[in-house]
């Protein structure tokens, strides 16, 4: 897992739900398969009301029409990101599309627990809400050493929290390559 | 220590734990659903081998609910992964669709098969897990790779998570649920409320629940974002668990000195019945307040409301009464559903209390509590503004991002159903 993170946000609100992330209707595609996996990048954040989807103005698809991928590395959401239920397709299509890192004072703790022991991506957390510092295609660096965001479009840098306890398995690139490290599993 | 960090520290083999410890734990029982199953088997194969064995065929319980009587060819599959994984590993405890051991609804199928015992821990990949907390236990949902973490090592890390108790002074008013208590909780403390952190419920109020009430309460904790619920275990859970499994399991209970993040009471004989207003289960209101808002769909099911006690006060409040808008009606097990065969309410059993009110009732399954494929029996298609006895109404949950969702007691929703709008059980009686 690189030190630096790069690409463009995605801006999101509060209460981000799975169901919002990746609709019940699609967790019926094979994640091993490639030619069905697809299709979690392609549906990834489906479920978010138009208005709300890419903020401020909205109306900006994650993933667009017939595109598998996003242009999007990095989310902005608001607290509590990743509620409901404990589908791992949830951090998953996030990666499947493309996105490497979440943003957000809070996380509901399957989310985050998924992102950090799937490997799929960094969930960060800040003191402050970023949702209304940042905008839909600012083009955004996050400096993991410096627990850094820097805004490259507007100038502005971000504090983000010490990634603390689960930084070794972040760095491992997942609870099965960390378990390994540590000697846990061969 | 509070009940939670006593079953952490032990299943860590430590004297003692602190909120906010990472420890790892031994875990006493893993359950999956044809969801999270499939892909949390592929994992489990990836990272331990084609050919390795899980850590205790004992403790894996595979439970098929979410996607079950569909015609969707990939949902369909999924069950023929759990079917080729449960053969390979010779599997004691899977319950396949379409054999005589089908259950339904996996969080009750749970404790109905003896597997939810005071003093355990339990993960399972499905966040509605914490409703085996009911049991005095450490339950909790996780994703796939956590889930085949387990399946080779039979452990998990954990960080202990501080406790808010929640306690119930004296016992609910007639017509007042276990639903509407901890709607009140989540509305007053709000979505994220309990992030990370554990919900205990307590005090005579709580007490004086069956464990279907408490199963309830448990159930959504989820809904307030903590990690588990717990309520401490009495003769109620004793009874209950001692009629369902011979297993040997030790009770554990607060210590007097136990630290809490916080204590919130409430007056039972206060509350109200209480709605969480679309599309979210924070968004709190009183029945009253929201009383004649127009409906054209009720549903009565779910691991948080279709259990037999929840159709029992339904059919008290639908008897000799018919339905003024779609009702539909699911079971969460087979056990459930021969108990609407079975169970009378003078004279009439309470399958035929729905079916005369006009009422529709499907299988024993989670049906259209998750939305699911087109052909869900009940899920919403269209602009549909429904009243449910299920646990979330974010957009889209049970269906079209078009639709609505109130969410109540199995009181409220059956007289709502009866009245065609939103309808305070108490002004039917
Ligand atoms: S009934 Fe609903 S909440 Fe319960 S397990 Fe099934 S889908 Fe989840």
């Amino acid at each position: 897992m690189s030190e630096t993170i790069r690409g463009k946000a995605f801006v999101l609100g509060e209460n981000i739900d799975t169901d919002q992330i990746i609709p019940a209707e699609h967790l019926v595609y094979s994640l091993d398969d490639p030619s069905e996996k697809k299709y979690y990048g392609r549906f990834a954040l489906s479920g978010v009301p138009v208005a709300n989807s890419g903020l401020p103005d909205g109306g900006v698809a994650f993933t667009g029409e017939n595109s598998y991928e996003s242009q999007f590395a990095i989310i902005i959401g608001g607290r509590n990101f990743g509620c409901g239920s404990s589908r791992e397709h949830a951090p998953a299509a996030l990666q499947i599309a493309g996105a490497r890192a979440v943003v957000a004072p809070s996380y509901a703790r399957i989310f985050y627990r998924n992102a950090v022991d799937g490997g799929f991506l960094v969930p960060f957390e800040t003191e402050e809400d970023l949702t209304k510092a940042i905008r839909t295609f600012d083009e955004l660096e996050i400096s993991r050493e410096q627990s850094e965001l820097c805004n490259l479009t507007s100038g502005k840098s971000h504090a983000l929290k010490p990634l603390g306890d689960v930084a070794d398995i972040v760095q491992a690139g997942g609870i099965f390559a960390y378990a390994r490290q540590k000697g846990m599993m061969s | 220590m509070t009940i939670t960090e006593k079953i952490l520290a032990k299943h860590a083999r430590k004297n003692r734990v602190e909120p906010g410890d990472n420890v790892w734990v031994d875990v006493d029982i893993l359950m999956t659903h044809d969801v999270c199953g499939p892909p949390t088997f592929g994992i489990f194969k990836k990272e331990f081998g084609e050919d390795a064995r899980v850590w205790d065929r004992e403790k894996l319980v595979v439970i098929p609910d979410h996607y079950v009587f569909t015609s969707d060819k990939y949902a369909n599959r999924n069950i023929d992964v759990l079917r080729d994984f449960a053969r390979d590993q010779n599997l004691p405890h899977f319950y396949d669709v379409g054999t005589e051991r089908y259950k339904g609804v996996c969080h009750i199928a749970l404790p109905e098969e003896g597997f939810t015992r005071p003093g355990e821990v339990l993960f399972g990949t499905d966040s509605h897990t914490c409703t085996a907390g009911a049991f005095g236990e450490f339950a909790t949902g996780i994703g796939n790779t956590d889930a085949a973490f387990i399946l080779g090592t039979g452990k998990l890390w954990v960080k202990v998570p501080e406790t808010m108790q929640f306690v119930f002074e004296d016992e609910l008013q007639p017509y007042v649920m276990a639903k509407d208590m901890i709607l009140k909780i989540i509305g007053d403390i709000g979505v994220d409320g309990a992030s990370y952190r554990t919900m205990e419920f307590a005090g005579a109020g709580v007490q004086a629940l069956d464990m279907e009430g408490r199963m309830t309460l448990a159930n959504m904790a989820i809904e307030a974002g903590g990690k588990n619920g717990v309520i401490e275990p009495d003769q109620v859970t004793f009874d209950y668990v001692d009629a369902r499994t011979n297993h040997p399991y030790e009770p554990v209970f607060n210590d007097g000195g136990a630290k809490y993040h916080s204590v919130k009471v409430y007056k039972s004989k206060d509350l109200e019945p209480m709605l969480a207003k679309p599309h979210s289960p924070d968004a709190e209101s009183t029945v009253w307040q929201m009383r004649d808002t127009k409906l054209n769909r009720a549903y009565i099911g779910s691991c948080t409301g279709g259990k037999i006690t929840d159709f029992i006060a339904a059919a008290e409040i639908m008897k000799k009464q018919s339905v003024k808008i779609d009702t539909y009606v699911v079971p969460a097990t087979t056990e459930i559903a021969h108990g609407l065969r079975t169970i009378k309410l003078h004279g009439e059993t309470l399958q035929e209390i729905f079916e005369n009110a006009g009422a529709r009732i499907g299988p024993a399954s989670c049906a259209a509590c998750l939305g699911g494929p087109q052909d869900t029996f009940g899920r919403l298609n269209g602009a549909e503004i429904c009243i449910s006895t299920t646990n979330r109404n974010f957009p889209g949950r049970m269906g079209s991002k078009q639709s609505q969702v109130y969410l109540a007691s199995p009181y409220t929703v059956a007289a709502s159903a009866v009245k065609g709008k939103i309808t305070d059980p108490r002004d039917l009686m």
